[in-house]
This record gives C-alpha cells, sequence and structure tokens, in this order.
C-alpha cells in the first residue's frame, strides 16, 4: 500500500466516544488537561461532547458529570490551535444544543443518523451549515448497508449542506474490503469539494488496518482516540496510526512522541477498565452491535445473570441499532423471565 | 335521536384513512366528510368508496356543508402549518377541532390522563400530542398521581416504515413536544424524550421505555398497582398496548418498558406509533359525544 505524500486529518475521539467508556463521567480537569496535551501535540480537531452527543444526558445513556455547554465552555478557550467539533444525534438532541455549542466557539459540527436515515438530518445540517459551521454528515452502522445505499444517504447530507461525510463503523464489523467499497464509492461519486471521513471501532482489532484502507480509497479525515479510549474496544489507537503514518509518509502534522506522551501519562491512567478486545469487546464486532452497547450489557448480566454475551448476539440479530440501550435491560428481562431466574 | 356525533377528517393519507377505519366501528362518532387538496389522491378515493362525501378542495370547500351536516367534531391529520386556519375555520363554525398534528394550537390531550377534563371544559381545539407521547405519558402519569416525580423521560423506537417525511424534516418537533407533555401531561417535573428510528425488515413493534426519578423511596406497592391499572385503561382504546418488562425499581428510578401493537385497520401491525394516535383521537372524540348525550356537557348552539 503506497500513502507516500498523502495528508489526512486526525480527529480524536477520547474526550467524546471515550466518554462512553467512562460512563461519561470525565471531570472538567481531565477534559481540560488531556484536551491541552493534545492540542500541544498537534492534534487538529478534538470532539467534545457527552458520548451520544450534545443532549445526551438521561436516564438512558447516562447522566454525565457535566453538562455539555460546562465542558465546552472549559476546553474551547484554552485550544491554541486545535479546533472543537460536537456530536450530533437527531432524536436525542435538538438545534438548540448545536446553538449552544457554536456560541460556545465548537467549529466542526458532526450530525449522526442510522445509515439509512439521512433525512432526519436535514434541520441541523441545514442550520449548521447556514452557520457556516463545518459540517459533517456522520452515517452510522455503516456496516449494516451497500456502498450504493450510503453513497445515497449520503447524497442527502451533501444536499442539506454538509461539507463532509463519513462512513461510521460503529460496531467495528467492517473489514478492509468493506471500508475500501464503500469510502472508495463515496469518494467517486461525491464532488470533490465535499471530504470523506471514516470512523473505526476496534472490536476485531481492525481499526489501523480499516484507516489505512480508508485513507487509500480516498478518506481524507480520520477520527481515532488517545490510547484507543472509546466504547467497545475502542477507536482507532492514534498514537499507534501517527507512528503507522508516520512510517508511510503521510502527514498527519501531529507529533508523535507528544501523543504517546498524552496516551500513556494522561489518557491510560484515567480509564475504569482496560480498552481491549475482550470477549464482549469481541462479540460487538463479531455480531455488528453498536459498541457503547458494552459496558450497558455487562451491567446486565451482573444484575441478571444472562450472559453479556448472549445479550449483544440476540441484540444483532434482532438488528438493533444505535440508541436502543434501553433494549438491553428490556432483554436481559425477557431472558431471565424464560430461564426462571426471576 | 341519533346521538352520534358527525364528523369531518382533513387528510385522507394514512392516518386519515385509518381514522375513518375505526370510526366506522365506533358507536359515537359518525364519519361524514374526508376533505383533501389532491382530487387524484388515493386517499380520497378510498373514502369515496367506503362511502363517504369528499372534498378536495381543502378545508374551505367544506365549510358551506358544516351546518347543513350537522357536522360537530373535525380531525385534523394534516401539518402544523396548516392546522391553525383549519382549526379557526371551523371553531367559528363551533365545530370542536381534535388535532394530530404537531401544531399543539389547543391543550395537550392524553384521553386516560386528561380527556375528562378538556370534554368537561368543552375545550374546542384538543391536541394529540406526538405518537410517542400518547404511548409513554400515560405511564409517566401512573408514577406520578402515586408521588410526585422529578424526572421524566421516554424513549420511544418506531419502524422506519411508519415515520413519515413530516416527523422526519422536523424531528426536533417530536422531541420538544413530547418532553414538554412529560411534564405538562405527565407531571414529571423535568421532562426529555428521545426517538429511535430502526429500518429492521420484518419492521419491528413500536416499543417504548419510560423512566422516572421518584422524589423520595418509590413506594413500589402503590406505583405497581397503579400502573396496571393505567394499561388496562389504555388497552380500552389500544387492546395491544402491553407492558413487557417493568416495573423495575431501582433506587429511586421506576422503568417500565412497552409494546404497542396496532390494530392493522390501514395502518400496518407494527405502526402501533400510528394506530394510537388514530385511536387515541378517537376516543377523545367519543368522550365529548358521551358528555353531550348524557347532558354533561352542551354542544355550541345551533340555529
Amino acid at each position: 500500500m503506497n500513502l507516500n505524500g498523502k495528508k489526512v486529518t486526525l480527529h480524536d475521539m477520547s474526550l467524546r466516544d471515550g466518554m462512553h467508556a467512562k460512563r461519561h463521567q470525565i471531570s472538567l480537569d481531565e477534559m481540560v488537561s488531556i484536551s491541552t496535551a493534545m492540542d500541544e501535540a498537534g492534534m487538529p480537531l478534538i470532539e467534545v461532547t457527552h458520548g451520544d452527543g450534545l443532549g445526551g444526558r438521561s436516564l438512558n445513556y447516562g447522566f454525565p458529570a457535566h453538562s455539555d455547554e460546562e465542558y465546552l465552555r472549559a476546553v474551547v478557550p484554552k485550544m491554541k490551535n486545535a479546533r472543537i467539533s460536537a456530536l450530533l444525534l437527531p432524536g436525542i438532541g435538538t438545534v438548540d444544543h448545536l446553538k449552544m455549542a457554536k456560541d460556545c466557539g465548537v467549529s466542526t459540527i458532526r450530525v449522526a443518523t442510522h445509515c439509512t436515515e439521512a433525512d432526519v438530518s436535514e434541520q441541523h445540517i441545514g442550520m449548521a451549515s447556514k452557520m457556516e459551521m463545518d459540517t459533517v454528515g456522520f452515517l452510522m452502522m455503516a456496516h449494516m448497508v451497500s456502498p450504493e445505499k450510503i453513497l445515497e444517504q449520503a447524497k442527502l447530507m451533501v444536499g442539506y449542506g454538509a461539507n463532509c461525510i463519513y462512513a461510521t463503523d460503529s460496531a467495528g464489523y467492517m473489514l478492509p474490503d468493506d471500508v475500501t467499497a464503500h469510502i472508495g464509492l463515496l469518494r467517486a461519486e461525491l464532488p470533490s469539494n465535499i471530504e470523506i471521513g471514516f470512523h473505526g471501532h476496534h472490536n476485531l482489532g481492525m481499526g489501523i488496518a480499516n484507516s489505512l484502507a480508508a485513507i487509500e480509497a480516498g478518506a481524507s479525515r480520520i477520527d481515532g482516540s488517545v490510547a484507543g479510549l472509546g466504547a467497545g474496544a475502542g477507536n482507532t489507537p492514534l498514537e499507534v496510526f501517527c507512528a503507522v503514518l508516520d512510517r508511510m509518509g503521510v502527514e498527519t502534522g501531529v507529533d508523535l512522541y507528544k501523543i504517546m506522551d498524552v496516551a500513556e501519562d494522561l489518557v491510560v491512567p484515567m480509564m475504569d477498565q482496560p480498552i481491549r478486545v475482550d470477549r464482549n469487546a469481541l462479540t460487538l464486532g463479531y455480531a455488528g452491535v453498536y459498541s457503547s452497547f458494552l459496558l450497558f450489557a455487562e451491567r446486565a448480566e451482573k444484575k441478571y445473570g444472562i450472559s453479556a454475551r448472549d445479550i449483544l448476539v440476540e441484540l444483532g440479530r434482532r438488528g438493533t441499532v444505535g440508541g436502543q440501550e434501553d433494549m438491553i435491560e428490556d432483554l436481559a428481562l425477557t431472558m431471565a423471565k424464560e430461564k426462571g431466574l426471576i | 335521536m341519533n346521538k352520534k356525533l358527525k364528523a369531518v377528517i382533513i387528510g385522507p393519507g394514512n392516518i386519515g384513512t385509518d381514522l375513518l377505519m375505526k370510526m366506522q366501528r365506533s358507536e359515537w362518532i359518525e364519519p361524514v366528510w374526508m376533505v383533501g387538496i389532491d382530487p387524484e389522491s388515493e386517499g380520497l378515493k378510498r373514502a369515496a368508496e367506503m362511502g363517504i362525501k369528499t372534498c378536495s378542495t381543502g378545508v374551505d370547500g367544506v365549510l358551506e356543508n358544516i351546518i347543513a351536516d350537522d357536522v360537530r367534531v373535525a380531525f385534523d391529520a394534516t401539518s402544523a402549518y396548516v392546522h391553525a386556519e383549519n382549526s379557526r375555520k371551523l371553531n367559528e363554525l363551533g365545530v370542536i377541532m381534535v388535532d394530530l398534528t404537531p401544531a399543539a394550537v389547543g391543550p395537550f390531550c392524553v384521553p386516560p390522563v386528561n380527556l375528562t377534563d378538556h370534554a368537561r371544559n368543552l375545550e374546542m381545539n384538543v391536541n394529540m400530542v406526538t405518537c410517542g407521547g400518547q404511548a409513554t405519558i400515560p405511564m409517566i402519569a401512573a408514577v406520578s398521581r402515586v408521588q410526585p416525580v422529578a424526572y421524566g423521560e421516554i424513549v420511544a423506537t418506531v419502524s422506519s416504515r411508519s415515520v413519515g417525511p413530516g416527523t422526519r424534516q422536523n424531528i426536533d418537533e417530536f422531541t420538544r413536544t413530547t418532553a414538554g407533555a412529560v411534564e405538562k401531561v405527565g407531571g414529571a417535573k423535568e421532562g426529555k424524550a428521545i426517538i429511535i428510528i430502526n429500518p429492521a425488515e420484518p419492521p419491528l413493534m413500536m416499543r417504548d421505555t419510560i423512566h422516572c426519578l421518584t422524589e423520595g423511596e418509590p413506594d413500589q406497592t402503590a406505583i405497581t398497582e397503579s400502573i396496571h391499572a393505567m394499561v388496562k385503561d389504555v388497552q380500552k382504546y389500544v387492546p395491544g398496548y402491553t407492558l413487557v418488562n417493568g416495573p423495575i425499581f431501582d433506587g429511586n428510578k421506576v422503568s417500565c418498558y412497552m409494546q404497542v401493537e396496532g390494530l392493522g385497520d390501514f395502518l400496518p401491525k407494527y405502526a402501533g406509533n400510528l394506530d394510537i394516535m388514530t385511536a387515541a383521537a378517537l376516543r377523545t372524540a367519543e368522550m365529548f359525544a358521551e358528555e353531550a348525550a348524557d347532558g354533561t356537557i352542551t354542544l355550541p348552539a345551533r340555529g
């Protein structure tokens, strides 16, 4: 694979996707110290929000330690070069949250929908684009549909005003050839001024390989997280990815040693549990299940005595999509009743 | 004397047609007119085949028939944009408006919670909130009538096929309106609503999850009893309304997991979200008719 001379924009997820792994309990001090250190290391774009995006504060997904606004007002003024992004899932957050984020100094808004439901994003993409924000359409669970379907949905988002489209492997299910097909078709068919991005999860250990395939197929923005801190087995570990890109001659503008230090000295010590491809995280990738379901399934296992793996496999079989965390306890209760446990 | 109130349905789409089919079985409401804006629309043709008078020139086209045909109640299944005008014109003629759009001109109506009050007050415009609101607010109210609810949250999961373009273009309206009604009708001090659209095939049934945080330790026995009683009340007009799991108590949190299966009149059974709207709207009009028949309320006078 020859990527020599290519340029990519890396986008850190540790303070947003990482919120899932931290049960949304990252402190303001941690947010500020990690984002500042990443800024210092040359990370161009950093996402800061509740794990489920703006307005994600809920019993369903978890009450965060602080509101989105508190996190953003703490982090944004401290940035020297890095820009801050925020995620928004229509159906959870609204344009009111979007306006708040803009007011806090967020420069990039990423509007996320399930990969077949892009038409719920018209209000939000339209508003962000009108406010002249860097506006990203983020198509989740991309493994569930064909590249042609992703392209159809991407075109809707571009029509609403998005200037960048992501194929998002929320379940960490995709293999490099899948990524090549999805990203390749988007790059071939969308106008050249529309950037293409890829967001991976490491549930099958494919974070790095998939991200490289994405760059080769034409993606210019790649998500990852320092030390891999993210849902499931985490995102593409950025310090590892930086080293690989450095050896392949890809320009990122990120200082390798500095980002290695952020990972080792700041992010790893903050982890509540090791972020690795353990049995349940592997199940997410194998069964094609939304990565943030991991801790919920593990809690249901403890509470009802049903194996997290069985719960996750059944959720995958049912075609459960992002945001359906409520179905985890529901399913565990139903399975426990069937087994005569309750 | 015929006790039935005569009705006009505005909007011959899926909702309007489903409503018409349910109304034809009603002991209290008699559908007379179906109003649309496209003479070629399938919905108007269907209504004509079902023996209903049709009008393809909008509400203005039917106004002259309202008094002559003794139309007393209207159902608006169009859009929030035109609802206010539709309502004004029909209210002027003494027609009670049941609003299935998200316009929310009138007070929110969730039948087992506050319909009796609206009927007794002869509210001339009542709003049916949202599908997610109809499916969940009874449960919030079932908790809040036992003890104060500091926070109420609902998650509505609906099949992709059952969500029309209007809802999709303005999904924020769903979350805002539903959250508002969780507070105003459900009785929670703070409300939050989430909607998830799932494209699985075959389409999944509507699922709804309700979480409440009570003030103080929840009275488990009383809340459980109240929830079961409320489920029975909703089942009177939506037989497929089921408590799948719960109530589950975890500290101050009370959780219920519901499924809503529709009757499958015009809309498929999985579209419980649409069915619960049409069923609740019809139930609302029936209550006005019952109260008028037994003399509890007096409908606007007509010469």
